[in-house]
């Protein structure tokens, strides 16, 4: 059980420190990076359970690498995304993209 | 007998409603002939009234009723109806003829007023609630035509509202007679609660409480219904406590005195009492309270009268007077001698009022002590006037002669001091006619009055009226009852009384007398009285204060009521809507600075959200 609550301790840490990231970095890369924090922090809940849980089983392994392989795919299409944005704007600034208040 | 007109009566309001729907349409174009489409709508509901009475003078005829289902609740049902009786083809006769003879001599007397039209409309107007008051047969349209007839009343009070006496004069009519159709309101409520089926047609009441013995409604309940109906009367009918706005009436133009305020509209509370004359008749308190007031307002207006100087304030007292006669006769059981008072005081106090409009229109003023010696210059008038005098003292044969002996009969019959109190007013009454008739049309022409005789479209209804004036007392004498008889189908009740006649007759004739010494031959000093009991004076002058009464008891307590009413809206109510509107447009603002395009913001939003959610769902069981 110690296992557990220990693996699920620094599971909540790593998505806070993610969650923190995504609240204030001002430099979009590191928000996505921040994300993919997060992303991981859900991976290891997920590993942490299907081994020490209630019910152990394999399900968890195969969901940590679903979310692994649609981490991949965000982090490509958010970058991508970032890219345009730079060449049109010559900033990663999240600050300085306000367009959803016009 | 036939019925035939009778079927047809519910044409008898169409007639000046077509009229005043017509003059109201057209609007200011048609000064002349908006008059006279006014005239002959009154005189078409005249020669129909005609043709009704004649039908049913011919005696045994039957009382027509016809009525339909105006509203129906569930198993509730309101009626409106017209119902054809002596009573009301009297009332009928009444209206429709002063009704167009006031017509008529409103073309001479308002010929120069640019909103002729709109006066026409107004009376026509009035007119129509009026025969629709008389003729419904149940008190529901009663009641709707009667606050009707109020309505007509204030906009024809205030019709030169211009002056601020006359708006303010039509707001005290308006306000006091409510306070009695209050009073009214809360006993119809009351009657269409006790009564069985919730009927509220006169049929129906006249049968619940003719047999009272069957104790359908309990004596309390009937008293309390009696003297409601009578606080109605008793506001409409200018009685006591509540004849203060009758006077201030005068404002409005004269012939509107003499139809509204004279003739028909303030006669309809002694209407109204004949006609449920089986309630009070079941209630002993009821018709001594009505006998009361009635006796205290005849002699308390006649006394008043004594003291003004305005020569249509005092026909107004005058008027306020004779009411306190027939709501008298009415307390001590004589509904005919109420109503033949009504007949005849109709036809001689609308000629004392079309008199007074020919002099007032003659030379502009309505102060008395300003006129004098105007009999030379306007025979007709002072004629006419002078009859009208007469018949309103009391002297015999004319009218008012009769309708007086008849109620002061049955007042002596009943209850010897309202008798006293009836012959006390009774010489009050021919004291004051004295000194108006004498003061305006005897003794010397004024300087620089150019007084002539009024148009012959203004002295033919004077002629007229003076006429019936004269005669329609014979219709009931001591020695012939066929009025009564006709009107209440009962035996004849007014009975020979040498001792009432010889008395008023009397009065009547010391009255005049006393007048005519003091003011034409000058053997009494005219301030005879007024220099030995000057605070008598003064005080009826003043009109026993009752106004300044009112004033300091109901107006400025109501007034500080309604300014502080007032301030409490403007800054408690108006504070409250002011907040509110100040609250949501501050939470609009914060939201707007929410709304910042940053999705980092929105995120942190989500965020504060969810964590409040899990600790709202957590905190659960704490709870």
């Amino acid at each position: 059980m110690s296992m557990l609550s220990s693996y699920l301790t620094l599971a909540a840490v790593l998505f806070c420190i993610g969650l923190f990231g995504v609240l204030t970095k001002r430099n979009a890369i590191i928000v996505l990076l921040s994300i993919e924090l997060m992303l991981n922090a859900v991976n290891l809940n997920l590993i942490a359970f299907s081994k020490y849980g209630v019910n152990p089983s394999i399900a968890g392994h195969i969901f940590s690498l679903f979310t692994i392989t649609v981490a991949a795919a965000e982090a490509a299409v958010g970058i991508a995304v970032l890219i345009v944005l730079y060449r049109s704007r010559a900033t990663v600034n999240v600050d300085e993209f306000d367009e959803l208040r016009r | 007998m036939s019925t035939f007109f009778a079927q047809y009566a519910w044409l008898v309001p169409v007639f000046p409603f077509a009229a005043f729907a017509i003059l109201t349409a057209m609007g200011k174009g048609m000064s002349k002939t908006g008059a006279w489409i006014g005239t002959i709508a009154t005189f078409a509901s005249l020669v129909l009234s005609l043709c009704i009475a004649t039908e049913r003078l011919s005696g045994n005829a039957e009382d027509y009723s016809n009525q339909f289902t105006w509203i129906e609740i569930g198993n509730l049902k309101l009626h409106a109806g017209f119902e054809v009786t002596n009573l009301s083809t009297m009332m009928l006769v009444v209206v429709t003829l002063v009704g167009f003879l006031v017509n008529l001599y409103s073309q001479g007397y308002m010929k120069k007023d640019e909103r002729i039209s709109t006066f026409f409309a107004y009376v026509a107007l009035f007119t129509s609630s009026m025969l629709a008051l008389v003729l419904s047969d149940n008190l529901l349209t009663f009641y709707i035509f009667w606050e009707l007839v109020g309505v007509c009343s204030f906009l024809l009070v205030g019709f030169w509202y211009q002056k601020p006496e006359a708006r303010a004069a039509a707001k005290k009519a308006f306000i006091v007679t409510r306070i009695g159709d209050l009073g009214l309101l809360i006993a119809l409520l009351l009657l269409f609660w006790y009564m069985p089926g919730h009927a509220l047609d006169f049929t129906t009441i006249h049968n619940v409480f003719d047999s009272q013995g069957g104790g359908a409604i309990s004596t309390g309940i009937t008293t309390l219904i009696a003297l409601l109906i009578f606080l109605g009367a008793v506001g409409k009918s200018g009685q006591f406590p509540l004849h203060v706005w009758l006077p201030d009436a005068m404002e409005g133009p004269t012939p509107i005195s003499a139809l509204i305020h004279a003739a028909t509209m303030v006669a309809a509370g002694v209407f109204l009492v004949a006609r449920t004359f089986d309630i009070f008749d079941a209630s002993q308190v009821a018709m001594t309270t009505v006998a009361i007031v009635g006796a205290f307002t005849a002699i308390f207006a006649a006394t008043i009268g004594l003291a003004q100087n305005d020569i249509k304030r005092i026909l107004a007292y005058s008027t306020v007077s004779q009411l306190g006669y027939m709501m008298l006769a009415l307390g001590v059981g004589s509904v005919t001698g109420a109503m033949f008072h009504l007949l005849t005081h109709a036809f001689f106090k609308a000629l004392l009022f079309l008199g007074a409009g020919s002099v007032i229109h003659s030379v502009h003023t309505q102060d008395i002590r300003e006129m004098g010696g105007l009999g030379g210059k306007m025979k007709i008038t002072a004629w006419t006037f002078g009859i009208g005098a007469l018949a309103l003292s009391g002297i015999p044969p004319f009218s008012g002669f009769w309708s007086k002996d008849a109620i002061l009969t049955a007042a002596l019959d009943k209850q010897p001091i309202l008798f006293v109190v009836g012959i006390i007013a009774a010489f009050f009454t021919a004291l004051y006619m004295a000194r108006l008739f004498f003061l305006v049309f005897v003794g010397k022409q004024r300087e620089g009055q150019h007084a002539k005789e009024s148009p012959s479209v203004m002295t033919i209804p004077l002629i007229v009226l003076a006429i019936l004036a004269t005669v329609a007392g014979f219709v009931e004498t001591p020695f012939n009852g066929w009025f009564g008889h006709w009107l209440t189908g009962g035996d004849a009740e007014h009975h020979a009384s040498g001792l009432v006649m010889v008395v008023s007759a009397a009065v009547g004739l010391l009255g005049l007398y006393i007048g005519w010494l003091m003011y034409v031959k000058g053997t009494i000093r005219r301030d005879a009285v007024s220099s030995r009991m000057p605070g008598l004076v003064t005080v009826l002058e003043r009109k026993y204060y009752i106004d300044e009464l009112y004033q300091w008891l109901f107006v400025k307590p109501l007034q500080g009521f309604g300014k502080a009413l007032e301030l409490f809206d403007e800054y408690v109510v108006d504070g409250i809507v002011r907040l509110s509107g100040y609250s949501v447009s501050a939470l609009g603002r914060l939201n707007s600075r929410l709304q910042n395009g940053q999705v980092q913001t929105y995120a942190l939003t989500a965020i504060i959200g969810i964590v409040i959610l899990i600790v709202a769902i957590a905190g659960r069981r704490f709870w």
